[in-house]
């Protein structure tokens, strides 16, 4: 039974101000309603102003996306009551949007390039914030410092086949959205997501404002399962509009007369229209993940894994170039697994590496100066004083003062002997041709070296070490 | 010569809602005059209610830039002026704090909705007001109380810190005993201003000219039929008669749109009024929502309670109009009636440099007298053309009819504002010399 | 023609209440209102698109906000800074 996917994503802009005023968007950790104005909370006889650079952003992302700009845009008001929305409607864009018809590249299950198709972008305003008071009490509480802030709206056409790819799908536009420097992912909230979901036959149900992107695949796996529960057992999907409830992992319905919404559409009489479509022209984008992809293969020589991963994050990528040049592929390895292994398990970002000492340590990795067991440690030790925002040490000097340089010659030489001498009965089984005993006479050797040695290095001796009878 | 302004005027019309007793000025071109600003004109500090209970006790923290601009040339803000509610009438009626009366007869209402700044004018309390014009709430009660009135073209005056009504018809606008001190008034409030994105940088720096040798003045019958009293219809055609006395001449035009200007103009003020006024909530401003009600539930009883019934009819039709299987029939037709209008009105300033004609179509009507919407409704169909086509239009004092005032509407190209000035200019110095 | 329970669910759409004693008059003026708006099925005409000036515009530079005080003074009831809302169930 074929799965039918699509997606209407709303993205903040990273721009100062807000959509239709001059009040920053800059109010994370502020108290609430410091960042209004008359225009943002709806008093009376404001009057919006549309925020060019939102339209600028948008005009990026259509052209980064293909996409078709229309001659003539236009603002339109979307009326609904509802308690975040001070105006009682939202300044968006309904039959001339910004541009239309686009493409975005992405894998499908099979590992294959496929075409996810884009309909539209549009700007328009976000509402306030609810919080809701906890406890028994009857009202809700309204921060209209989120009032205002430009949103743009990505709607796709039904062409994803599975949870996953529309994952594969989010991380690629998002990608694409932070290199367009439009986009701060790091913000909360700042991508939220509406999913489309049916199966092939069946009647569509949405699945609304999911607010990570990570929650869209948890929330469409649990959406596939239920729906094809009830086919199951010989019921019918309903269409409806559900909720994602992020922290048990499952979707309600939303039992609202949302289905009955009449918004009554018609253009802003507040606004000009907007034509723009000449200015696209002149928008220079940067290197796209895609091609930026490619050039790592090409211009490293590094596999396709790693070039994609590398190129999965700007600032990434930015990293990955900056330290390649003492060797690209070891670099690729190092910053693609090591290094991206130990941030996400401290739960820090890219931005906190200091590019020279990592630079650093591939020299001394290079030059096989340390093992690669050792550069680990010095790695997570670099790391650590990060983090506890404190200067970060050469790793030369980690190495120095931790005794972690390649083991060599004598004391190579010495722990070899020992370790040998010490397990007789290992020794007897590697001569019996158990593979294994290897393995363990290395092992005990590391150990005694606290990685030091290189361990490929080391089974070459130690065996023939054995073999010509060393002992 | 900065100073303040005592001001405690006898105001036995009801013309204001707020009046202001100590009314601080400072220099400039309005040095130390007392100004009528019309209570849906935001000003900071001062109690802004647009008539109506669901905004009492509302005080804006900013001023409109019409009343940055008073305050900049010197006026004494000296009070907020009645109105219908929102601006929704044509006679005063539907304010919450109760009619304005005619001073020229104060058995009748003094016409809507900008009738309090009309009245304060018409009885000499204030020498000039700002009004607001969305289908003709200037001109309306300027020819009823025998007073001057001008609705600027659409864009040359900042509608920032107007409580919208409906945004794509309604201007600010001056208006006082004579045209002089209105094209004085209107040269302090037309300057550009960016928070308007539907303003045009055209500011307005004149001084009337009697000289209208040569104007050509359009004559259109749809001004004259049907509906139109016709001793109303008479003495504007002197008034007519008056101006090509002074050089003018006269050319036959029509605006054959005319037969849906009405029905385009209440679909279009209505639905924009549905959406403008949605905001009015009790949450942010205005007499508290009861949050311990569920969300419809609270806002529709406050709703319900605050809006008087004009509002909540209008708020209701605008809603209709826009509304899922009916924005078809009735705002996107209106829109092509619209446009159909404003090409009615370019053809006819080919031929003609002003067109006149009666500003409504009878005289002040007696307080009560028009209590169904539809006839109150149908009072507006001279003047919401103007608002259609975006044009400018004044009205000026041109005789009476059993003692009650008759406005000469004089309407002219868009950014012509000071042709039509000129001609009423010389219309009243021909008439008051 | 507009019913009663038509004229109902307009109200509700935008949430003006409405007595049912208010329901008689208010679809009676409705009708005659809707009967006049009929002229408009003899409009001629295509919708076309806004003539006139487009492309306005304002810079992304801050300007300042109204303080904490003044965004809530005209608010009917707050609770540590924020404005208090009935509650969406
Ligand atoms: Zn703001």
């Amino acid at each position: 039974m074929k799965t039918i996917v699509g997606l209407e994503i709303h993205v903040q802009l990273s721009t100062a101000t807000k959509l239709f005023c001059g009040c920053s968007t800059d109010y994370r950790d502020d108290e609430p309603n410091t960042h209004c104005c008359p225009v943002c909370l709806a008093l009376p006889g404001a009057l919006p102003r549309l925020n060019k650079r939102a339209v600028e952003y948008g005009l990026r992302v259509a052209k980064a996306l293909d996409m078709k700009v229309l001659e003539e845009s236009e603002f339109a008001r979307k009326n609904y009551f509802y308690p975040d929305l001070p105006k009682a409607y939202q300044i968006t864009q309904y039959d001339k949007p910004l541009a239309v018809e686009g493409t975005v590249e992405i894998e499908d299950d099979e590992g294959h390039e496929k075409i996810v198709r884009i309909t539209r972008v549009h700007l328009e305003e976000d509402p306030g914030r609810l919080v809701h008071v906890a406890g028994g009490s009857k009202y809700s509480l309204v921060d209209y410092n989120r009032s205002g802030i430009p949103l743009l709206e990505i709607v796709t056409e039904p062409d994803m086949r599975s949870p996953q790819e529309a994952r594969r799908f989010l991380n690629k536009l998002r990608t694409v959205l932070e290199y367009l420097g439009v986009f701060d992912g790091e913000r909360e909230g700042g991508l939220r997501v509406d999913a489309n979901i049916s199966l092939e036959g069946s009647e569509r149900v949405e699945v609304k404002n999911i607010s990570s992107y990570k929650g869209v695949e948890k929330a469409l796996t649990f959406e596939v399962t239920r729906q094809k529960n009830l086919l199951r057992r010989g019921q019918r999907v309903t269409r409806e509009t559900r909720h994602f409830m992020e922290g048990r992992g499952i979707t309600t319905s939303s039992r609202s007369k949302e289905e009955e919404h009449d918004y009554r559409y018609f253009p802003e009489p507040d606004l000009r229209p907007l034509r723009v479509a000449d200015w696209v022209a002149a928008i220079d984008l940067p290197e796209l993940p895609t091609a930026r992809k490619n050039r790592f293969m090409t211009q490293y020589g590094i596999s396709l894994n790693h070039a994609r991963t590398l190129t999965g994050d700007p600032k990434l990528a930015d990293f990955y170039e900056a330290v390649a040049h003492v060797d690209p592929v070891l670099a690729a390895t190092w910053v693609a697994d090591t290094l991206l292994g130990e941030l996400n398990y401290r739960d820090m970002g890219i931005a906190a590496v200091p590019v020279e000492r990592i630079a650093e340590l591939l020299a001394l990795l290079r030059s096989e100066t340390i093992t690669d067991t050792a550069g680990v440690q010095v790695l997570r030790e670099m790391l650590d004083t990060c983090a506890a925002g404190k200067p970060c040490e050469p790793p030369a000097m980690i190495v120095e003062r931790e005794g972690l340089a390649r083991a060599t010659g004598d004391e190579f030489t010495q722990v070899v002997e020992k370790v040998i001498a010490a397990n007789p009965h290992a020794v007897e089984d590697y001569r019996a041709g158990k593979k294994g005993a290897l393995n363990f006479l290395v092992g005990q050797v590391m150990k005694e070296t606290r990685g030091r040695a290189d361990p490929r290095e080391l089974g070459k001796i130690v065996s023939e070490y054995i073999d010509t009878g060393g002992v | 010569m900065a100073g303040t302004l005592e001001f405690s005027p006898d105001d036995r019309y009801n013309a204001f809602i707020t009046t202001c007793r100590q009314a601080p000025f400072s220099d400039g071109a309005l040095a130390g005059t007392a100004v009528a600003v019309k209570d849906n004109i935001s000003t900071k500090g001062i109690q802004t209610t647009c008539a109506s209970k669901i905004l009492e006790g509302y005080v804006p923290p900013y001023d409109a830039y019409v009343v940055e601009l008073l305050r900049q040339a010197g006026a004494a803000i000296v009070g907020k002026t009645n109105m219908d509610e929102f601006g929704m009438g044509t006679t005063t009626e539907t304010s919450a704090f109760g009619p304005t009366q005619n001073p020229a007869d104060p058995s009748r209402v003094p016409g809507g909705s900008s009738g309090g700044s009309a009245a304060a004018v018409a009885a000499g309390l204030v020498p000039m007001a700002l009004g607001t014009d969305t289908g003709g709430s200037i001109r309306c009660p300027a020819a009823f109380c025998g007073i001057v009135g001008l609705k600027p073209t659409y864009g040359r005056v900042s509608r920032y810190g107007l409580i919208a009504y409906a945004n794509s018809l309604e201007q600010i606008g001056p208006m006082a005993q004579t045209v002089e001190d209105v094209s004085k008034l209107m040269s302090v409030i037309a300057r550009y201003d960016p928070r308007d994105s539907t303003m045009i940088d055209r500011p307005y720096d004149h001084r009337p000219s009697a000289e209208i040798k040569g104007l050509r003045v359009g004559i259109p019958e749809e001004y004259f039929g049907e509906g139109v009293d016709p001793r109303v219809a008479e003495s504007v055609r002197d008034a007519v008669g008056i101006l090509e006395g002074l050089g003018a001449e006269t050319v036959p035009v029509s605006i054959p749109g005319m037969r849906h200007a009405l029905a385009a103009y209440y679909v279009i003020c209505t639905s924009e009024a549905s959406s403008n006024l949605a905001r009015f909530d009790g949450v942010r401003y205005g007499p508290a929502v009861d949050t311990r009600k569920s969300w419809h539930e609270a806002y529709q009883d406050l709703r319900q309670e605050l809006f008087g019934a004009e509002v909540r009819r209008r708020i209701m039709l605008g809603t209709f109009a826009l509304s899922a299987g009916y924005a078809g029939k009735y705002y996107a037709k209106a829109q092509i009636a619209r446009r159909n209008i404003r090409e009615d009105f370019e053809r006819a300033f080919c031929d003609a440099d002003v067109i006149a004609g009666p500003t409504m179509p009878t005289t002040a009507f007696r307080l009560g007298e028009r209590s169904d919407p539809i006839s109150m409704y149908l009072s507006d169909i001279l003047t919401a053309p103007a608002n259609l086509a975006g044009i400018p239009a004044i009205s000026v004092p041109c005789s009476t009819v059993d003692g009650l005032p008759v406005g000469l509407q004089i309407m002219g190209r868009q950014f012509e504002d000071e042709r039509v000035v000129d001609a009423a200019f010389a219309y009243e110095q021909e008439v008051r010399a | 023609m507009i019913t009663e329970s038509d004229i109902e669910h307009i109200a509700e759409l935008a949430d003006i209440g409405i007595s049912k004693d208010e329901v008689p008059e208010f679809t009676t003026q409705f009708n005659a209102i809707l009967d006049y708006f009929e002229v408009l099925d003899t409009v001629e005409g295509e919708s076309a698109p806004d003539a006139g000036i487009v492309n306005v515009f304002r810079d992304d530079e801050p300007r300042p906000c109204l303080s904490q005080e003044k965004t809530l003074e005209n608010a009917g009831s707050t609770e540590n800074g924020f404005i208090k809302a009935p509650r969406v169930m």
